[in-house]
């Protein structure tokens, strides 16, 4: 067993979910399972491999180029006019669970 | 034979294909409202049994399709879609209709804009009948993980459509829509049309615009079309294709006529087109039946003219694993967004700390909380080199195995699925076992070449068996023109019903 209770308690910390005892219980089991299976990519030897996060950084890219000006296809005038317009307040707090007509409303943050 | 005198012999309107509505419509045969309102009653009779339908929406259905109707009675041109019900996976967003991605957490969610692939394919004339259900999210290979209702596969009712656009090829299969929508992040497009017996497409990763696609992991997820046919798929395609503003990795790449391309013939004056065949995708787990169904359908392209050439992917056992780190590490990101804060479903609670838990723990299903686990662990300090790291060097290797078959053909064949669909319920505790569904797909995601799925026989239980077919980037045009060629050389299959 790789991962522990400790480890699933963290890391659903850091996730912002709560989790059941039984769901605990579970994600332990189901995550050795499924790490240990992914543990076969350690069987390749990687240390000169560029890591690879986008497909679209393979278009389009100048390797000519230095820094930023290795993505000139992608700069674009600045636009001035035009701009496509914000959400009208009312249509972006139409969906929110609370709200005073103004702002999104929360439980309270701090405790005094 | 004219293409007239063929639909004059459909007395059911149902039957016609996408590119003979605009002129059924057209010549006064039928009516936009009247195909509309056909489809919504077979909806009502047949979904009961399949759940294909999350929502519908037919006061926009009807409204559109009365535009559709009004012009053609003014004589107006008509668009190339004209009249075509289509539905849309419910990870697409459209404006003023409930949009849950599957989720109880967005289960009030009513969008204020409209998805690009949707918005483009109204403004071809198509009439938007609803939303389809889909795993939570889009994360499944089954549609069992649904928040609302699992989908019956058509054509055995005891088994899944497949995932996680199941209610998208369920619904073609089953006639409830001419077309679809859906999304692949791993295989959620081929292998649920494998499953159904369908046509789907997924795109090239820029191909088709992601905005308003609810992001799963957003380097890998992609919108692409099913139909019954290639022909009807190219023609979704052709409309939804191209850069849009709106998506930062839509490419500047400029869209073929994909539907004139089909009548290429794949050889010419001695010149043929190259079919890869690779071993990595013939090994151990593949279904006897799948593998002679596959084998029949490289050995039909042969026939064609096709010069069939061995490859190799010698990194596609490592697929599976470098995905699932990947695509969790995205989607827990991606998925921080569900907070109760500005939509959705919120938990009650005293402060805000417990909110956020309370909303996400009740509002996410499990295999949702597993992802997120398992993303948020493979990002958090000290495993971020080992495993996500890793997986995105493993991506280079796999997106290079690629490369360099491509240098050596312009179309690699491979099953779609190693099984035909399983029962509903028989992988739903095993997570590892449901993965390995997507064994065969999952590449060209990592990879971002288009791949499709065309049905190729079926098995001693009549259960659909797909041909998987991969391409260039941005060469659908060439992936379309095979997948049609086969499609019209082999022996035709059972699809009505």
């Amino acid at each position: 067993m790789k991962v522990t209770d400790k480890d699933v308690a963290y890391v659903a910390d850091l996730a912002n979910l709560e989790l059941t005892e039984e769901e605990r219980a579970h994600m332990l089991r189901d995550l050795n399972s499924i790490l240990e299976y992914i543990e076969r990519l350690s069987e390749l030897e990687t240390g000169k491999v560029a890591p690879m996060a986008q497909v679209s950084d393979r278009y389009g890219v100048d390797e000519s180029r230095q820094g930023s000006d290795r993505f000139a296809y992608a700069i674009r005038e600045d636009v001035k006019d035009g701009l496509r317009k914000s959400l009208p307040h009312d249509e972006a707090l139409k969906n929110a669970p609370d709200t005073d007509g103004i702002f999104f409303e929360v439980p309270k943050v701090i405790e005094r | 034979m004219t293409a007239g005198k063929e639909i004059a012999e459909k007395t059911n309107t149902v039957d016609l294909t996408i590119d003979e509505i605009r002129g059924a419509i057209i010549e006064d045969r039928t009516t936009a409202t009247a195909l509309a309102t056909e489809f919504y009653d077979r909806i009502r009779k047949e979904d009961s049994e399949i759940g294909a339908f999350l929502t519908l929406c037919e006061e926009r259905a009807l409204k559109q399709a009365g535009l559709i109707d009004q012009m053609a009675a003014e004589g107006q041109p008509l668009p190339q879609l004209a009249g075509v019900p289509v539905a849309i996976k419910d990870v697409m967003v459209t404006r003023g209709v409930r949009t849950t991605a599957g989720s109880k957490i967005l289960d009030n969610f009513i969008p204020p804009y409209d998805c690009t692939a949707v918005a483009r394919l109204e403004a071809a004339g198509a009439v938007i009948l609803g939303k389809l259900n889909c795993d939570e999210f889009a994360m499944g290979s089954s549609t069992e993980n649904s928040a609302y209702h699992a989908v019956h596969n058509p054509r055995d009712k005891s088994r899944v459509p497949g995932g996680s656009s199941g209610g998208s090829a369920a619904a073609v299969a089953a006639e409830m829509a001419v077309a679809t929508l859906g999304s692949d992040t791993g295989g959620s497009i081929r292998q649920p049309a494998s499953f159904c017996g369908v046509v789907g497409l997924k795109p090239t990763y820029g191909r088709v615009s992601r905005y308003g696609l609810i992001a799963f992991a957003s380097s890998l997820d992609h919108i692409g079309p099913f139909a019954k046919t290639v022909k009807e798929v190219a023609l979704v395609l052709r409309t939804i294709a191209g850069r849009d503003p709106m998506d930062a990795t839509s490419a500047e790449v400029p869209v073929p006529d994909y539907v004139a391309e089909l009548e290429k013939p794949v050889k010419s004056s001695g010149e043929a087109l190259k079919i890869g065949v690779a071993k990595e995708y013939f090994g151990s787990g593949l279904d006897p039946e799948v593998r002679a169904a596959v084998e029949a359908a490289i050995q039909k392209l042969a026939e064609l003219g096709c010069e069939v050439v061995p490859v190799s992917l010698p990194h596609t056992e490592y697929a599976i694993p470098a995905y699932y780190i990947v695509a969790t590490a995205e989607a827990s990101s991606n998925l921080a967004r569900y907070d109760g804060v500005r939509y959705g479903f919120r938990a009650k609670a005293g402060n805000l700390s417990e909110m956020y838990r309370q909303t996400r723990d009740r509002g996410f299903g499990t295999e949702v909380k597993r992802r997120i686990m398992l993303g948020t662990y493979a990002l958090s300090a000290g495993y971020y080199d080992a495993y996500y790291l890793k997986a995105q060097k493993v991506r280079t290797l796999l997106t290079r195995d690629f490369d360099e078959a491509f240098k050596k053909v312009d179309v690699i064949a491979a099953p779609t699925c190693p099984t035909p669909a399983f029962r509903l319920g028989e992988k739903v505790n095993d997570p590892l076992a449901m993965y390995l569904a997507d064994i065969y797909t999952v590449t060209a995601n990592l990879a971002g070449i288009p791949g499709i799925s065309v049905p190729c026989g079926e098995n001693h239980e009549k259960l659909p068996i797909g041909l998987q077919l991969f391409a260039r980037h941005f060469d659908e045009a060439t992936l379309l023109r095979v997948a049609h060629a086969y499609e019209q050389a082999r022996s035709p299959l059972v699809v009505r019903h």
